[in-house]
């Protein structure tokens, strides 16, 4: 097996692993050949499906189709993957954290007789990886419920049908790590491992994405965050959206560095780190200091380790993600890739379940329901949320032309808002529909508190079709912010304020 | 001693003999009151109609009053919705909720006080501010589109005439009081609740409407001793197995339940005794005011027993130049957003060219565990479509901020309800949980569209919220965390 070099501090990231005897090499599984119309009968040797991956989707596809599988379970962490280890999951109990922080300075406001100033303490890390545990431990339990066998193995490709596991304490890279910056890998962290810190990150600039859940979160918590953004942030999203994320993040306290890239990571004598960076359009260089240094820059697949040439499987030349067909088939007809590993799919948890199960189905010959990706909602759990399904604007234009375009539009005040005397300036919602009559909504965007709750009904509202007309004959429930959808007017053409006075 | 007062009651029984004695609860406060007559001209919604109609260039006027209640509560323009509705209301809720907020953050590392007192004058002082600025708003935006606004009454002062071509009348609803001895007197309504000058300490609520148990719920929530006297079910009129979730939960949490008994007396005591109660607050319906606003007169029929007025498709009444639109009306919706899309598009309508759609409206009642539906209940569905057409899909769900509190695993629940005979359409829509409203409102417009269950099936969760629970559900499954 190729020997990954170790990172200290750095979370290991087997893809299936197969609890063996310690001491024994590695050994060989015979996989069946199988085809997708006939399940092989019982008492084969070998397996009808092999799940490498023991994340949303590889577990989706494990526990639909009661195939046994082996499963990855990392040294850091346990079954589950991304999602419920160092993602949606922890990232949302975080967030529920720092949101918790603006309800108490609420609560005054509200009549509650709390202190203006409370202090947190990071020890909240604890209760949220326990949670994480309960959760692989369920997995766990529900693969042993559905008969699944689950090995704890490092899997590589050999050839077409055969998969090689090591266990080994070796490391594999999960978050990317820049290149060619120095102390980089020495002093930084990534998402893999905020997650389980046992002490606070402290002064952290989280560069990035995921980049800004972190930040938002750790700004909300009492912790002094500056974000390092190259570019643009939440690239591929919607960007009027994403700078009015950005501009209330920073104006509750997150530090922006906008156009700049981190040049060097070195550790100061006190323990602190400084870090230098350059910014591009001025060339000019300048100097922080940090307790942590959060690269949140992107994310790689592991498909380098699986040695997927042994299979003959194709892989993105840039990307390294599988090249995957409509049905989730690879270059070679019997494997198959989802989730985040696949190429051109979203890198989120549902579609990699649903597109788990609908996989399982379909190799047992139960259905030929094909994964539809199209219009997959999303949110971003920034201090102010956002929730967005289909379209962006800048997308709709490029595919229909601005005359065939009409977005509709309000900046909106929660009431909770009102009493609280918070600032909802960056409140705002729109919706983006084809000019045409019934005026099809192509995308939905929506900035507020709990934009997730908001937006999935929304999702299905655009999943039927649902056109602007339909969805102004909904009426309101009132008082809460989802109605403010049913209640959009302005267009963004006529000019007009679109901010939604009354009650 | 305490100055006290009693609330004597009767067990409700199929054959009633006479009044029974079980329990006396006793309370402070005596307050001095005015009774009069009540009549309140345009809600907040009849602005809109205003505004509409003015946008046509007609000459608009406004007449509002509000009556004082017994205990000599008033309030500014807006109705009930702003002023004694919708709005305090889901503020309380709200406060209510910062208490449950600040209970959770102790487990996510906040060093909060485990027991945070609540300050019931801060409270409604802040309410009350966001409700004059309401007010105010509503003022200023008659002024813009030039309608005339004359705060009047019939009974009081200088007399004054107004003609018109055409009439709308949305005098809306007040509480109702039980008609026993003390009711005016010693008991208050939701009327007075939301700007009551001190708190009302514990409190026996009369009722199970949603205006009672969303009351008895933020009342409890901000740490009150709540007790709600219930003569038969709770939630008339909604999905009963939702109503009784939401009622289990109350009493899970604390709120004390008398069920299937009435009061009959409320008295004025002074002794000694463990129990104190401060207030009893009468949540038992409310009333059309149409009696005293000369309905007669013009010849406009109301229904004699309910006091609401029959209108048609197009909110007309039987005078053909009177309209009526809100909460008076007979068989439609007593919700604020239905109210405001029948005044814009009745102005629309007599002065441009569209009637409203009163199908699968969507509400939420704010109760301490939130509920929210849209479409039809599960019994309504049965009675509808015959229990063999119809298929319910459901699933308990844990909000994953609640698993650090360790708070209420398993108590949350949605459900659909689909017509197997029409393409397995989703005809009735419900979840309990937080935020509930915000979870319906997409799910109605989705309802709108002809949702399907195949539909809903085929559309990805958002991940991890409360409202991808419907794309997890299934027949007679129980839900999975997570």
């Amino acid at each position: 097996m190729d020997s990954v070099p170790p990172f200290p501090g750095q979370s290991c990231l087997p893809l299936a692993m197969v609890r063996q005897p310690p001491g024994s090499g590695p050994q060989t599984w015979p996989g069946s050949p199988f085809s997708p119309l006939t399940p092989s009968p019982a008492g084969r040797q070998g397996y009808d499906l092999l799940v490498i991956g023991g994340g949303s989707g590889g577990l989706a596809c494990a526990k639909e189709g009661t195939y046994p599988v082996s499963h990855h379970c990392g040294t850091r962490w346990g079954l589950g993957g991304t999602c419920v280890n160092v993602g949606c999951i922890p990232k949302k109990l975080m967030h529920q954290a720092a949101l918790l922080g603006g309800m108490i300075r609420d609560a005054p406001h509200y009549g509650w007789e709390v202190p203006p100033l409370v202090p947190h303490d990071w020890k909240m890390a604890e209760a949220v990886q326990n949670h994480v545990k309960s959760l692989n431990w369920g997995h766990r339990v529900q693969l042993q419920d559905r008969k699944v066998k689950y090995f704890n193995i490092k899997a590589s490709f050999v050839n077409e049908h055969m998969v090689c596991g090591v266990t080994k304490d070796g490391k594999e890279v999960r978050a990317r790590w820049p290149e060619g910056i120095e102390g980089a890998l020495e002093y930084g962290i990534t998402s893999d491992d905020i997650f389980w810190l046992k002490e606070s990150p402290g002064k952290t600039p989280p560069l990035a994405d995921v980049a800004l859940e972190c930040a938002g979160f750790l700004t909300g918590l009492g912790l002094d965050a500056t974000v390092m953004v190259r570019s643009i942030p939440l690239r591929g999203f919607d960007q009027q959206m994403s700078s009015l994320v950005t501009e209330y993040m920073a104006s509750h306290g997150t530090r922006f560095l906008r156009g700049c890239t981190p040049s060097r990571v070195g550790r100061l004598p006190d323990g602190q780190l400084q870090v230098t960076w350059e910014d591009l359009a001025s060339g000019k260089k300048d100097v922080g200091t940090f307790d942590t240094v959060l690269w949140a820059i992107g994310r790689v697949p592991e498909t380098r380790s699986l040695h997927l040439e042994n299979a003959g499987v194709n892989t993105h030349p840039n990307s390294q993600k599988i090249l995957v067909d409509a049905g989730e088939a690879t270059s070679v007809p019997h494997i198959y890739a989802i989730g985040d590993v696949a190429e051109g799919r979203p890198e989120l948890t549902p579609p990699a379940v649903m597109a788990g199960k609908l996989l399982a189905r379909r190799l047992c010959g139960q259905s030929s329901d094909l994964m539809d990706y199209d219009n997959v909602p999303t949110t971003v759990f920034t201090p102010l949320e956002y929730g967005c399904v289909g379209l962006s604007e800048e997308e709709a234009v490029a595919r229909h032309g601005e005359e065939h375009v009409e977005v509709y539009h309000a900046y909106y005040k929660p009431l909770e808002f009102t009493v609280a005397e918070r600032d909802a300036s960056q409140c705002y919602i729109k919706m983006v529909c084809l000019r045409e009559p019934p005026q099809l909504v192509l995308g939905l965007h929506f900035l507020g508190p709990n934009a997730g709750e908001v937006t999935q009904g929304f999702a299905l509202g655009i999943k039927c079709g649902a056109s602007y007309a339909q969805v102004m004959r909904t009426l309101g429930i009132h008082p809460t912010c989802a109605e403010e959808v049913a209640k959009l007017r302005i267009t963004k053409r006529s000019g007009l304020d679109p901010t939604v006075t009354g009650c | 001693g305490w100055w006290g007062r009693g609330c004597i009651m009767r067990e409700v029984r199929s054959e009633a003999p006479g009044p029974e004695l079980r329990h006396i609860f006793h309370y402070g406060f005596l307050t001095i009151h005015f009774w009069s007559i009540m009549l309140t001209f345009p809600t907040h919604f009849n602005n809109f109609t205003f505004q509409e109609a003015a946008k046509y260039n007609k000459k608009v006027m406004v007449l509002d009053f509000v009556t004082p209640t017994p205990l000599g509560t008033r309030w500014g323009l807006g109705g009930t919705c702003v002023n004694v509705g919708c709005i305090p209301k889901k503020l309380m809720h709200q406060a209510a909720l910062l208490g449950q907020a600040l209970r959770d953050s102790r487990n996510y590392g906040w060093n909060v006080e485990e027991m945070v007192k609540h300050d019931w004058e801060k409270m409604t002082e802040a309410v009350q501010n966001h409700i004059g600025s309401l007010n105010w708003g509503y003022r200023v935006a008659l002024r813009e589109k030039k309608v005339t606004y004359e705060n009047t009454t019939n009974n009081k002062g200088k007399e004054k005439i107004y003609s018109a071509e055409k009439f709308l009348i949305a005098t809306g609803e007040r509480p109702r009081y039980l008609d026993i001895p003390g009711d005016k007197e010693y008991c208050i309504s939701s009327d007075d609740l939301f700007s009551l000058p001190y708190c009302p300490g514990k409190t026996l609520v009369v009722g199970a409407s949603y205006v009672a148990l969303e009351c008895a719920g933020f009342l409890a929530g901000i740490g009150l001793d709540v007790t709600v006297m219930v003569r038969s079910i709770l939630l008339r009129g909604f999905d009963q197995d939702m109503a009784n979730k939401i009622g289990e939960h109350m009493e899970e949490h604390g709120v004390k339940f008398i069920k299937q008994f009435v009061p009959i007396k409320v008295i004025f005591l002074l002794t000694v005794t463990i129990y104190l109660i401060f207030q009893v607050l009468l949540a038992i319906g409310r009333d059309a005011c149409t009696r005293k606003i000369g309905l007669e007169t013009v010849g406009v029929k109301i229904n004699e027993k309910t006091g609401k007025i029959p209108v048609t498709d197009e909110e007309q009444t039987n005078v053909p130049y009177i309209y009526a639109i809100g909460d008076i009306l007979e068989g439609k919706l007593e919700l604020t957003p239905v109210a405001i899309q029948a005044g814009r598009l009745l102005a629309q309508r007599l002065y441009g060219g569209s009637t409203c759609d009163y199908e699968n409206v969507p509400t939420t009642v704010f109760t301490p565990l939130e509920y929210g539906a849209c479409g039809l209940s599960e019994e309504n569905a049965v009675e509808k479509f015959g229990e063999e057409n119809i298929e319910v899909y459901h699933s308990y769900f844990w909000p994953l901020e609640w698993t650090i509190p360790s708070r209420d695993n398993n108590k949350c629940y949605a459900k659909i309800i689909c017509n197997i005979k029409d393409n397995e359409r989703v005809v009735g829509f419900h979840v309990l949980g937080p935020n509930a409203g915000e979870v319906t409102q997409g799910f109605a417009a989705a309802l709108k569209c002809g949702l399907t269950k195949q539909q809903l099936d085929s559309t990805i969760g958002i991940h991890p919220v409360c409202a991808e629970v419907v794309s997890e559900m299934s027949a007679l499954r129980p839900g999975r965390m997570f």
